[in-house]
């Protein structure tokens, strides 16, 4: 497996996206470059067959290790995972994913909820949370997790979001740091 | 603050319940219980873990929903149609060489995909020589799948994909319907042994030619899915084919020596001579 430095993982960044979002996550992870040094996790609901041609986009575009992810698979700085259809991923340890098949969440499976919840769970303070465009409420109850939890939260800009519900949603639940376009969310990012 | 203590009271309800009840749940993976607990969390509109202790160990009717819970019901028939034609094209042709074959379905839940296999052999003329064991911890689910009934509702999906999976006819022909519902023939039960069995509390079932075990490991942490993969293997005769999910992985597990891939993307393996 190819690794950059074997450093444990301090801090997480986890995004949801669904209705326009591959596109968005192109942008983002186009602007952001390969020179970041926490895991992100993607949840960007899909269906099975799309998963791969979305990872290997990503990949071509970033030079970035982009991973569909496996259950159980240990999880590095400076690495992109992204949810496989039909389960939902979650942060299982400071070091591990992990998968599952629990019911849909707002219809979704992967759910964006779960893998904020989750992430908050075991990072607490040190999960930024990102909610990109798309058309229905998945993750505002995520959001409002990791806020609990002391993380950080972003949303897209809904004016710059090709769906703008689900930003929105994000916005609504009042536990948003940031409302930024996908330019600066990668500068966000950049951010040390 | 509460956060802080999160793993001393997860220790300690997870203690309690095994000191009331004998249920074991200390090697299930960690996010997946979490996700429940908080669901019974909120449902008893307590703050934390801790507060689930007195509950669980006076009230057996709320501890009963919790173990209910615990388990996950989410099936359908011809779940991953690429996986049951990757059975029907590959796996089916080694089985036909066996005058008895004998399968386990491992966490069968409400038996849809028992259903699912025992109607892929029967239109591979097999279905006579087979006895499917199907087993579950939840009896609630087991009591479903020995009903074989489901809603109706489901059956343009289980259509979908029993056509994507390289079905012959059409599922009606395999069942009855009425009453908002759809029951299976009794044909294809008759070769289906439903019954309870915990992975993580009881033993091997002996000299099977196939075992599927679907998105069950991921439920449980490494070591757990260590000693179940473990008792999956020593279940399999020599040359026996196993089956997981779509996104396991065994890689890390010391008992994946003993197999090898037969298809990697659909996760189906063969125990080594």
């Amino acid at each position: 497996m190819p690794v950059k430095e074997v450093s444990p993982v301090e801090r997480i960044v986890v995004i949801g996206a669904s209705a326009g979002g591959f596109s968005a996550l192109q942008t983002i992870f186009s602007e952001l470059g390969s020179e970041f040094n926490f895991p992100i996790l993607v949840c960007k609901h899909l269906g099975i067959g799309d998963e791969k041609g979305l990872v290997d986009v990503l990949a071509n575009r970033t030079g970035t290790t982009v991973m569909l992810s496996q259950d159980k698979l240990p999880m590095y700085n400076g690495c992109i995972y992204m949810a496989p259809g039909n389960y939902h991923l979650q942060v299982e340890s400071r070091d591990m994913l992990s998968l599952s098949i629990d019911e849909r969440v707002c219809h979704s499976r992967p759910a964006v909820d779960v893998l904020f919840e989750s992430a908050a769970d075991v990072f607490g303070e040190n999960v930024t949370a990102i909610v990109l465009t798309g058309a229905n409420s998945d993750g505002a109850a995520g959001v409002r997790a990791v806020k609990e939890a002391g993380g950080k939260v972003v949303a897209q800009s809904p004016e710059s979001a090709e769906a703008k519900i689900m930003p929105k949603a994000a916005i609504e639940t009042g536990c948003t740091d940031a409302i930024l376009d996908l330019e600066g969310i990668a500068g966000y990012l950049r951010q040390p | 603050m509460t956060e802080t203590y999160q793993d001393l009271e997860l220790q300690l309800l997870l203690d309690a319940v095994k000191a009331r009840y004998g249920y074991e749940f200390a090697h299930y993976a960690r996010a997946s219980m979490m996700r429940r607990i908080r669901k019974h969390m909120s449902a008893a509109k307590t703050d934390r873990i801790s507060d689930l202790i007195p509950l669980f160990i006076h009230d057996e009717a709320a501890f009963a929903h919790f173990v209910k819970d615990m388990s996950v019901t989410v099936t359908e028939m011809f779940r991953d149609p690429d996986f049951f034609q990757a059975l029907r094209k590959n796996i089916i042709p080694l089985l036909k060489t066996f005058p008895f074959i004998k399968i386990w379905h491992a966490g069968c839940a409400t038996g849809q995909e028992a259903y699912s296999m025992a109607i892929l052999l029967d239109e591979e003329n097999l279905l006579d020589r087979c006895q499917i064991y199907a087993t579950d911890f939840n009896e609630n689910s087991l009591k479903i799948a020995r009903s074989g009934i489901y809603p109706d509702a489901e059956l343009p999906l289980y259509e979908d994909n029993y056509s994507k999976s390289g079905g012959y006819t059409s599922l009606e022909n395999y069942c009855s319907r009425g009453y908002d519902s759809i029951k299976f023939n009794g044909r294809l039960s008759e070769h289906i042994t439903f019954a309870n069995h915990n992975l993580v509390s009881d033993g091997v079932f002996g000299e099977m030619n196939l075992v599927l075990c679907r998105n069950v490991l991921i439920y449980f942490n490494n070591e757990l899915q260590d000693r179940v993969l473990k008792l999956l293997i020593d279940s399999l005769r020599s040359r026996g084919i196993l089956c997981l999910g779509r996104r396991e992985n065994i890689q890390f597990s010391e008992s994946s020596s003993q197999l090898e891939t037969v298809d990697r993307p659909q996760r189906i393996f063969r125990k080594k001579v």
